[in-house]
């Protein structure tokens, strides 16, 4: 049986981690790198990047980052934010990265998952998506829609349409982020992850919200998404990963135990 | 010197980075004679099996994968894709295949009891060690390992198994005949186990 995933995310400007990640110990919590180390060896089952950066010229940092990363870090990791052209997601991927996570740049071209699907194959595509509860009217049947720009912009698509779509396009997984819950700590809006896990065929991730361990466990059970982001909850040290894992298995929801294992020579 | 093998696509990077982080030498190479003057071989990967065999063909390193490698008694390790390639035909782009392992390959089932099955699979699944193998060393049973795949593995010989999991069915996890070893699973992003097992494979005496 299939683990949940638990994936810890990383906000990353100018090649720093923003969004105060303020209780390790003996960590430089601003550094990406030594981040994920710490996340892979707390048991992170894969990691996120968004890259926040604004301008375009300092975006060969994030690629710096990723060849870091990928050199001591032997568990998935994706990056999102900004990417616009396969060029971006192949520099991406050829760094390091296992996947890419597309949202505004989908919205904008939605060819950019098909071709991207095709150039390297659909497991590394994640589609993700900004959703804000807006209600119901014709061309937002569920209610929810899809927003872009941090959430500036609305689109007038709804969020299971575009899901739909994405699927059909070739993207290997779905990030459903509620711009809505998105820093309230309230909990992962269950609903329309739960309205797109059960209208398509591939992994759900559910993002924003998460504040505590019943949040992912709802979002498990009752959302029934594939895998969960993880932030604050996490980069507080409020609720460390071993201990939303031991509480998620409490719960009966299939984990994965990390391993550590001695890897020094005979 | 471990040779991986370079079929133009996949990740092939993410294996040689797992090799430099333990220590071991390792060389991405498409080149015949590189692969035969190797210690061992590594066909990693992601891909689809139609196009894998396809270029594998074009660079005219089928025989010398299932003569000079395979059959010559070169260590082996097939990754993902890799482990598909073995077998003789996959039902992927319906191919045949490399053929050093009697078998097929076949697509996960687009539903289990009427209840949708998510294809590909991906995540970290459990494998269980169904006959003990020297690549497990160190590794406990029922350790998680990270996957990616539609189709897995059906080998003519069960005996050939020596690991299995489940998703939605039971399927063969990981192959083994002499020098010859596969896993559907990606060591290269199974964390602290999958480096193990890559590790235990690049020590193995065949």
């Amino acid at each position: 049986m299939l683990a949940k995933r638990i994936i810890p995310c990383l906000d990353v400007r100018d090649g720093k981690v923003t969004k105060g990640v303020r209780f390790l110990k003996n960590v430089d919590v601003g550094d990406p790198v030594a981040m994920a180390r710490y996340y892979y060896n707390e048991g992170a089952d894969e990691i996120v990047f968004y890259d926040i950066t604004a301008s375009n010229e300092r975006r060969g940092i994030m690629l710096d980052v990723v060849r870091a990363v990928a050199r001591e870090i032997f568990i998935p990791f994706s990056v999102g934010g900004g990417l616009r052209t396969l060029e971006d997601m192949r520099s991406v991927l050829l760094a390091g990265a296992e996947k890419v996570s597309i949202d505004s740049g989908a919205v904008r071209n939605p060819a950019l998952i098909s071709e991207g699907a095709r150039a390297f194959g659909s497991q590394c595509v994640v589609l993700s998506m900004q959703v804000k509860k807006t209600g119901a009217r014709p061309d937002v049947p569920t209610g929810y829609e899809v927003v872009i720009d941090g959430g500036r912009r609305p689109t007038g698509r709804d969020a299971l349409a575009w899901s739909l779509e994405g699927e059909r396009l070739g993207a290997g997984e779905l990030c459903i982020n509620s711009i809505d819950r998105d820093g309230t700590k309230l909990g992962y809006d269950l609903e329309i992850t739960r309205r797109i896990s059960e209208a398509v065929s591939i992994p759900v991730i559910a993002s924003g919200g998460a504040g505590e361990p019943a949040h992912l466990r709802d979002a498990f059970t009752i959302g029934l998404a594939d895998a969960a982001i993880v932030a604050s909850i996490v980069h507080y040290g409020e609720h460390p990963i071993p201990a939303l894992k031991s509480y998620l298995k409490r719960n009966g929801v299939e984990i994965r135990d990390a391993v550590t294992l001695d890897l020094t020579p005979p | 010197m471990i040779a991986i093998v370079d079929y133009k696509a996949g990740n092939l990077t993410s294996v040689q980075r797992a090799l430099e982080f333990l220590g071991h030498q390792s060389e991405i190479t498409d080149r015949a004679e590189r692969i035969v003057a190797a210690d061992r071989v590594i066909l990693p990967g992601v891909g689809a099996a139609g196009a894998t065999m396809e270029n594998l063909r074009a660079l005219g390193l089928v025989e010398v994968l299932r003569d000079d490698v395979a059959r010559a008694g070169k260590p082996f390790l097939g990754i993902c894709i890799g482990i598909q390639l073995l077998l003789d035909r996959s039902e992927e782009g319906d191919v045949d295949c490399l053929g050093i392992i009697a078998g097929r390959v076949v697509r996960y089932p687009r539903s289990i009891d009427g209840r949708p099955l998510k294809v590909p699979q991906i995540g970290w699944n459990r494998v269980r060690q169904t006959r003990p193998h020297r690549v497990f060393a160190g590794v406990p049973d029922n350790t998680h390992f990270y996957f990616v795949n539609s189709y897995y593995p059906i080998p003519d010989d069960p005996s050939m198994a020596i690991a299995a999991s489940d998703y939605g069915i039971p399927f063969t996890a990981a192959v083994a005949r002499d020098n010859v070893l596969a896993t559907q699973f990606h060591l290269e992003k199974s964390g602290a186990a999958g480096l193990k097992l890559l590790d235990n494979f690049c020590r193995l005496s065949c």
